[in-house]
């Protein structure tokens, strides 16, 4: 009883972190830019606008919920649902510490498959919200949505198998561990430069965040396949977005900034979870940096830069990877 | 052996209606408009606008849409439509300038020199010099304050939104300059027909030195952010383009005209307001793409600094409002001893002057292009017809020609570097 129980209590735990995460990393994202942007940023509810999140929340939630008339009832209401539930999910198999009871499923084998499996399913709901939308916008950011996660899956699924290559193991705890042994040149960023440059632009299209927002870009299609959603519907996409942000981050830091590793962790094991979180808001900063900074990218040069530029680097980053295992220089 | 079945396909039916477009066209209009395959639905009729983020207030456009190619653009003006012209022929000559400033709500000055120019010309009046060095500063920095509001809205529909927020907070400055003339930030009215409501309040001299002063470093961090960067180079060079012949063919003006290499500003063919006592160069640009244009634009920041500085450090003394009296009131000193200024008092303010009967056209280098002002009087106080040439429409025309073939995401890049303002296209 008492693992299930555990279990349980650890699941009700993530997710609790998670929603917090979420709506803490959509202050952090608009205090920071706000920063960057020669503005203030919101500071009116609670200290420092610490109430913001609640208030936004708050809002949403009474927010009448509003389904168009010609839209597919069914899957309009499932696809919000598609979006946020993955993305919630990725975050089982993370270690967040250097004790197994700091993650969800403890030591899963296949980690990295995992991940990739689960990662893919987020964009159905995209792509379902633009088309049961019936909206013109809509339709075409769920096709932009679907060829841009295919576009890029690849060249992420390519950059962990260098990973994985690497640390001879799919387990998440495993490429941690791997890269813990003595200075911080033991972290995979170091050895494995293009796969994690690689993985680091792929994330940011499988999120969708500029600049390759081009599945909601405001200024060509108003919303794209959120068009038509309001309310609570709607601040399920945004919680799925800012959700998959903090879990890319975390991924980013687990497989290239050493995950949990830092120094006195065995002496101290919270010691982990500090410095998890510290890597994890880095990535965060760095990807609201590069919102504030770019303009966006063009649907064919998008789809050019995946599959003409990412994969093949991709590609050859694996070979070369394995060729320097096999010569025994890794 | 079996044959198989012989099929025979209906030919496609028209499923789009004239109606649809919501253009007050017939299906004959239509079919001149789109493609056939747009009538059958094959391809796609997005509506964008006028309520759409980044056509640059009420623009709207029908887009014939083959998957994410534009085939076909049909631009949809008259949403803001606020009848200025008639409105100007229902005032006097001096209560018309305030509808000038809502003309280009981003430059009013410039459309304010525009059509004072045009009423001294008719009337024959002569500027004060010191009124003409003060109207070219001010003209100069609606300019700039014109090109930041473009550029800041540009940047935005490409997506580099920081740009924006950067470019707003430098227009303050300007903005606070303005204020300091005129009383108002945006719709100053601070020229009038002879010269100058009044003279330049204290400090003037100092808030605009120090414009000269930080803006260079600040075009810098704009070009940091811009001009070199891979992406934003992807999102305009090559787009958008449009040869000499054709730019003139559609009566294309300023930065939109000169990307296309074409040399033609009105401040150096037809110079007003002394502007050929300065020294400053127009930059052409030659490929006329949304890259070239961008570049026309944003050297002009430094050519306005470049006049700027000559015009504050040349700037003569003496009055700045002509003595005519029969245009310009009187000061009202004057009027408590003088019952000839009493009298020209009381004329102006109730009836306003009279022009000669006559025809005249004045034009001015707006930021957006040649800003031309018609008046047509027939000797009363009012003038019988007033037309505007507006920059805005005339670039805007060009719309369908520069977009052809474009993806959905250079169509806003597209407007965008064409540097539209709604209520100069609709008046």
């Amino acid at each position: 009883m008492a693992p299930i129980l555990l279990f349980f209590l650890k699941s009700v735990a993530l997710i609790i972190i998670a929603l917090a995460g979420f709506a803490y990393t959509t202050l952090l994202e608009r205090r920071f830019i706000a920063r960057l942007q020669a503005r203030i940023g919101p500071n009116r509810a609670g200290p420092q606008g610490f109430l913001q999140p609640v208030a936004d929340g708050l809002k949403l939630i009474v927010k009448e919920s509003i389904t168009p008339a010609q839209a597919d009832k069914v899957i309009y209401f499932l696809a919000p649902m598609i979006a946020v539930i993955p993305a919630l999910i990725v975050f089982a198999v993370i270690p967040f510490g250097s004790d197994p009871i700091f993650s969800l499923m403890g030591d899963l084998n296949i980690g990295v498959l995992y991940i990739l499996a689960i990662l893919s399913i987020g964009v159905y709901g995209s792509a379902l919200a633009g088309w049961s939308s019936n909206n013109k916008y809509a339709s075409l950011g769920g096709l932009r949505a679907s060829a841009q996660m295919i576009s890029y899956e690849l060249a992420l699924g390519l950059s962990l198998v260098a990973v994985v290559l690497m640390a001879s193991s799919a387990s998440l705890n495993d490429i941690v561990k791997y890269q813990q042994p003595g200075n911080i040149l033991g972290w995979l960023i170091f050895r494995q430069p293009i796969a994690a440059i690689i993985f680091a632009i792929c994330a940011m299209a499988e999120l969708a965040r500029a600049p390759f927002d081009l599945v909601e870009a405001e200024q060509e299609l108003t919303a794209g396949f959120l068009t038509e959603y309001g309310g609570m519907k709607f601040a399920l996409f945004y919680m799925s977005e800012y959700v998959k942000m903090i879990a890319m981050s975390a991924l980013f830091a687990t497989f290239f900034l050493g995950g949990w590793s830092g120094p006195f962790v065995n002496e101290v094991p919270v010691l982990s979870l500090v410095y998890f979180a510290i890597k994890v808001v880095i990535g965060l900063l760095i990807i609201v940096w590069v919102r504030a900074t770019l303009p966006r990218f063009r649907y064919d040069k998008l789809m050019s830069f995946g599959w003409k530029a990412l994969l093949p680097i991709g590609l050859a980053n694996v070979m070369l990877t394995a060729l320097l295992i096999v010569l025994g220089v890794y | 052996m079996t044959i198989p079945n012989l099929r025979i396909e209906e030919s496609p039916k028209n499923v789009v209606s004239a109606s649809d477009t919501q253009l007050d066209i017939t299906f004959d209009q239509l079919k001149k408009l789109v493609s056939p395959r747009a009538l059958t639905g094959d391809n796609m009729l997005l509506n964008m606008g006028p309520q759409h983020p980044s056509t640059h207030g009420v623009l709207r456009l029908l887009l014939e849409l083959d998957g994410e190619t534009v085939i076909n653009c049909i631009p949809d003006i008259g949403f803001l439509h606020t009848g200025i012209e008639k409105t100007a022929e229902s005032k006097t000559y001096t209560k018309a300038i305030v509808v000038t400033d809502r003309i280009d709500y981003l430059a009013p000055m410039i459309c304010n020199t525009a059509y004072v120019g045009a009423v001294e010309k008719l009337m024959g009046v002569d500027v004060p010099l010191r009124a003409q060095y003060i109207r070219v500063i001010l003209n100069e920095l609606t300019r700039m304050n014109s090109h930041l509001v473009w550029l800041g809205t540009h940047a935005l529909d490409i997506g580099a939104m920081s740009m924006f927020l950067y470019t707003f907070r430098e227009r303050e400055m300007l903005l606070d300059i303005f204020e300091m003339v005129s009383g108002v930030r945006m719709m100053s009215s601070y020229f009038r027909v002879g010269g100058l409501w009044r003279d330049i309040p204290a400090g003037f001299i100092d808030a605009v030195r120090n414009v000269i002063k930080v803006f260079p470093d600040k075009l810098l961090d704009y070009e940091k952010l811009l001009k070199e960067n891979p992406l934003w180079r992807e999102r305009t060079v090559g787009i958008g383009v449009i040869n000499k012949e054709d730019a003139i063919a559609w009566g294309m003006t300023g930065p939109s005209l000169r990307g296309s290499g074409v040399n033609y500003d009105v401040r150096k063919a037809m110079p007003y307001s002394s502007y050929d006592h300065f020294e400053f160069s127009v930059p052409v640009g030659s490929n006329g793409d949304v890259y070239d244009r961008y570049r026309c634009r944003v050297e002009e920041f430094y050519q306005s600094l470049k006049i700027i500085q000559q015009a504050l450090d040349k700037l003569p003394s003496g009055p700045v409002i002509t003595d005519n009296r029969k245009v310009a009131p009187p000061p009202k000193h004057e009027i408590a001893y003088s019952m000839e200024s009493l009298i020209h008092h009381f004329k102006l303010w109730t009836e306003g002057f009279r022009a000669p009967e006559g025809e005249v056209y004045f034009s001015v280098e707006s930021g957006k292009g040649e800003f031309g002002v018609f008046i047509s009087s027939d000797g009363g106080v009012r003038p019988r017809r007033v037309h505007f040439r507006a920059p805005s429409l005339c670039n805007l025309q060009s719309l369908p020609q520069l977009s052809k073939g474009c993806l959905i995401a250079d169509i806003v890049g597209i407007v965008g570097s064409v540097d539209i303002v709604l209520g100069e296209v609709d008046r």
